[in-house]
């Protein structure tokens, strides 16, 4: 059987969305799929050696909140410029008691797994990032070089 | 049941079982069997489709005492 392929494209640069790529990447190469990760946009802070990544209630009201809080609290607070450090905080505290995985070992796993990791030359160039800020064996390349590995997918998933 | 190596993934959530499953796994030669431990209860359909997909037989799979154990033999 030929081995399968994976293509994920990410595109969010939070701390909730930097998990999908990496938990199922890391596990298709667990499956032994061949597997590439294409970062564009926001998606290329998931990259950088020191990760600040938050998450933000702001605008998502599928958030659950400490107390069921989300229920009465007005949107408008949530726009408050401690609320995205407290939920920041409370979700990495949750995640480290339910045994959840830290976005840098996931990451570190997809890397030993031999997972491809493709940084889009254009956002980069638009964002002004410098490479060097990014953890080794980060390759570039463009949208070309993404259908070169998903035109041959088993699955293709944009996140 | 005998096994050939043991690995304790208590308290730790998807994807981890697996993956640390797998990375055991190499280590193994062919015939050689690992025992998991778990506590995630999704870990249990998890390994079973695991094993489905890579080849690796799941000789046993039951719950004790609130965890759960896994026998995998590696192909």
């Amino acid at each position: 059987m030929a081995q399968k392929k994976l293509a994920i494209i990410a595109t969010k640069g939070s701390l909730d969305w930097a998990y999908p790529p990496f938990i199922l990447a890391s596990t298709a190469a667990a499956l032994d799929y061949e597997v590439q990760i294409f970062f564009t946009f926001y998606g290329l802070q998931l990259l950088k050696k020191k990760l600040d990544l938050k998450v933000t209630p702001l605008g998502n009201p599928g958030m659950p909140m400490p107390g069921g809080m989300e229920r009465f609290m007005p949107v408008l607070l949530t726009a408050l410029p401690f609320m995205q450090r407290i939920m920041t905080a409370m979700m990495k505290a949750k995640m480290k008691k339910k045994g959840v995985a830290s976005i840098e070992d996931l990451r570190s796993l997809c890397q030993e797994a031999e997972v491809k990791l493709i940084a889009c030359q254009m956002t980069v160039d638009l964002f002004d990032l410098n490479p060097s800020e990014f953890i080794d064996g980060v390759e570039f390349g463009g949208a070309a070089t993404f259908f070169e590995f998903a035109g041959q997918s088993d699955i293709c998933l944009y996140i | 049941m005998a096994h050939d190596q043991e690995l304790d993934a208590s308290g730790l959530n998807c994807p981890l079982p697996i993956l640390r499953a797998k990375k055991t796994l190499n280590g193994l030669t062919a015939g050689q069997v690992l025992h998991i431990i778990a506590t995630d209860p999704g870990s249990v359909r998890d390994f079973e489709a695991f094993a489905k997909q890579t080849g690796n037989e799941l000789l046993e799979s039951k719950e004790d005492a609130g965890k759960f154990h896994f026998l995998i033999k590696k192909n």
